[in-house]
C-alpha cells in the first residue's frame, strides 16, 4: 500500500508481505500502550464509529481499548436491535449518516461483501471486522503478530493449522497470508472438514511447501506453532462421532510432551475443549497473549488510516 | 443447390457464431421474451465451419448497446456482432470478452451482500476467459453456472 492515509482495511488478499511487516513493526511500537505502560493522546479529538450488525464482544471491546488507550472516542452498536437497520435501512445509508458522525468505521456484518459495499460509500476508511463467512483482516495480522513477535520471524516456522479446515474463516485467511512468508504448513483435520482444494493449489503455487494429515500426533513433535481451531459440534448429524472426532484433535499435556520446548500453541479463542486447561500453565500457551495482541494491532491500523503518529 | 434457411434483414443486428444451443439464453439477454415489436429469428444448431455447430440470432431494428454486447459475451465468447443496415453489413464486431461485469450477474453466494435490497450492481472480475471463471468483487465467490446468473 502506497499510503495508509485514509486506505480501508477489507481483505487480508490486499496487503503485500511488506505491508504486513509494516503493521507488525508498528504494533510493536504501540505495545506498551496497548499494555497502559505508556500513554498516548495519538488519536485525541478522533471518532471511530463500530458498527456491529452482529455481537463480537472480542473484536469490538479490543477496538475500543485500541481507540480509548490512543485518546479517541468511540461510538457505535453492538448488535442491530433498536437500530434503523431494523426498520429497513440499506447498509449503504447507515454507513452515509455514520461518516458524518466519525472519522473511522469499523464494520462487522452478516453477509459476505459488506465491507467492500460500505468502503464504496463513503470517503472515511473502513475496517472490516468480519462479514460473514468473507475476511477478516485484522484478525489474521493479529495472529502473525502473534508468531513473529513470539518466535522473532514468521520465515522458516513449521505451522501446523488444526481443526476445522474446510468452514474455518480464520484459517483459509492466515494460510493465504502465511503464503507469503516461507513457511512448511501442515494442514491437520478430521476426514471431511480439509482445507478447500482451491486454497491448497494456491498455497503450492505460491510456492508453500503444505503437507496434510488427519492425525495430530503426526505433527506435534515438529511443529514450531499449533493453531488450534475449534470443530463445531454442528457440522456432525451424529454427537458420538462428534466426540470421537473433537477427542482426537485434543491439544493437552500428554501430547504436548512430544513437542518441541518452543512450541507455541494459538486459538483464535473461544475455545470449547480443544485445547485443555492445564495447557494454560505451559510456557507453550499463547492464546491469551494472542488475543490481547489484537490491541496494539488495531492500534497500528487505526494510527495509520488516520493519518497521524508514524 | 443450397437453401437459405432465414432470409436477410434490412435493418438491425445479427449474432452469429453463438456456442449450439445458447441462443435462447442470448434472447434472455436481449429481453426478447418480454413483449417485443420486431421481428426475431432465431436459427439452432446450423452446420458451422469453425465450430461444428451453432446458433444464430437475427433481431430487426435493433442495435445492441455496449453492455448487452458484453453480456453475450459472456456465455459466447467467440460471436460475432454484425450491425445491418440498409441489408449492408455496415459494422462488424467479435464480442471481446470484458474484463469486468458489472450489473451483468446475480451473485450465486446467498450470503452475498449484493442479494439483499443495497443500492449497487453486481460486479464480476474475469479471472479466466476458457474455461470462463468470474468471482464477485465483493464476496470473492466464483460464480458456478454464469449462464443461469445473468439478470
Amino acid at each position: 500500500m502506497a499510503s495508509w492515509k485514509g486506505r480501508d482495511i477489507l481483505s487480508i488478499r490486499d496487503f503485500s508481505r511488506g505491508d504486513i511487516e509494516v503493521v507488525l513493526k508498528y504494533a510493536r511500537k504501540l505495545a506498551p500502550v496497548a499494555e497502559g505502560q505508556k500513554s498516548s493522546r495519538s488519536l485525541e479529538g478522533k471518532v471511530l464509529a463500530t458498527l456491529f450488525f452482529e455481537p463480537s464482544t472480542r473484536t469490538r471491546l479490543s477496538f475500543h481499548s485500541a481507540m480509548i488507550r490512543l485518546g479517541g472516542q468511540v461510538l457505535g452498536f453492538s448488535n442491530v436491535e433498536g437500530t434503523s437497520v431494523q426498520k429497513g435501512e440499506t447498509l449503504a445509508d447507515t454507513v452515509r449518516m455514520v461518516e458524518g458522525y466519525a472519522d473511522a468505521i469499523v464494520l462487522r456484518h452478516p453477509h459476505e461483501g459488506a465491507a467492500v459495499l460500505a468502503a464504496e460509500f463513503t470517503e472515511r476508511p473502513v475496517i472490516n471486522a468480519g462479514d460473514g463467512a468473507g475476511q477478516h483482516p485484522t484478525q489474521t495480522l493479529q495472529d502473525l503478530y502473534t508468531i513473529w513477535d513470539e518466535k522473532g520471524k514468521i520465515d522458516g516456522q513449521g505451522i501446523a493449522l488444526v481443526g476445522d479446515l474446510k468452514y474455518g474463516r480464520t484459517v483459509h485467511s492466515l494460510a493465504y497470508a502465511l503464503a507469503q512468508f516461507g513457511v512448511s504448513l501442515t494442514l491437520v483435520s478430521p476426514p471431511g472438514l480439509e482445507m478447500p482444494w482451491e486454497i491448497v493449489d494456491e498455497l503450492k503455487r505460491a510456492g508453500t511447501q503444505v503437507a496434510t494429515t488427519h492425525r495430530l500426533d503426526d505433527v506435534v513433535a515438529t511443529a514450531d506453532v499449533l493453531y488450534v481451531t475449534r470443530i463445531q459440534r454442528e457440522r456432525f448429524p451424529d454427537p458420538q462421532e462428534y466426540e470421537r472426532v473433537a477427542g482426537s484433535y485434543r491439544v493437552d499435556l500428554p501430547l504436548l510432551r512430544e513437542a518441541k520446548k518452543d512450541l507455541i500453541v494459538m486459538h483464535p479463542l473461544p475455545r470449547v475443549t480443544e485445547v485443555d486447561p492445564a495447557v494454560d500453565r505451559t510456557a507453550h500457551a499463547k492464546y491469551f497473549r494472542q488475543a490481547f495482541n489484537a490491541v496494539p494491532v488495531r492500534m497500528a491500523l487505526l494510527e495509520m488510516v488516520l493519518g497521524v503518529g508514524g | 443447390m443450397r437453401e437459405l434457411r432465414v432470409t436477410p434483414i434490412k435493418n438491425g443486428t445479427v449474432i452469429d457464431h453463438i456456442p449450439a444451443g445458447m441462443a435462447l439464453k442470448v434472447l434472455r439477454i436481449l429481453g426478447i421474451e418480454e413483449a417485443v415489436s420486431s421481428t426475431v429469428t432465431v436459427a439452432m444448431h446450423v452446420p458451422s465451419k469453425a465450430s461444428g455447430w451453432k446458433d444464430i440470432v437475427k433481431v430487426e431494428d435493433r442495435e445492441l448497446s455496449p453492455k448487452e454486447v458484453d453480456k453475450i459475451a459472456l456465455i459466447a465468447p467467440r460471436a460475432t456482432v454484425n450491425v445491418i443496415r440498409n441489408y449492408n453489413v455496415a459494422e462488424k464486431h467479435v464480442v471481446r470478452l470484458p474484463d469486468r461485469a458489472v450489473g451483468i450477474l446475480r451473485c450465486g453466494n446467498p450470503n452475498c451482500i449484493t442479494n439483499l435490497r443495497e443500492p449497487v450492481e453486481t460486479d464480476f472480475s474475469v479471472l479466466e476467459g476458457e474455461p470462463l471463471r468470474v468471482a464477485c468483487r465483493y464476496c470473492d465467490r466464483v460464480l458456478e453456472d454464469i449462464a443461469a446468473a445473468i439478470v
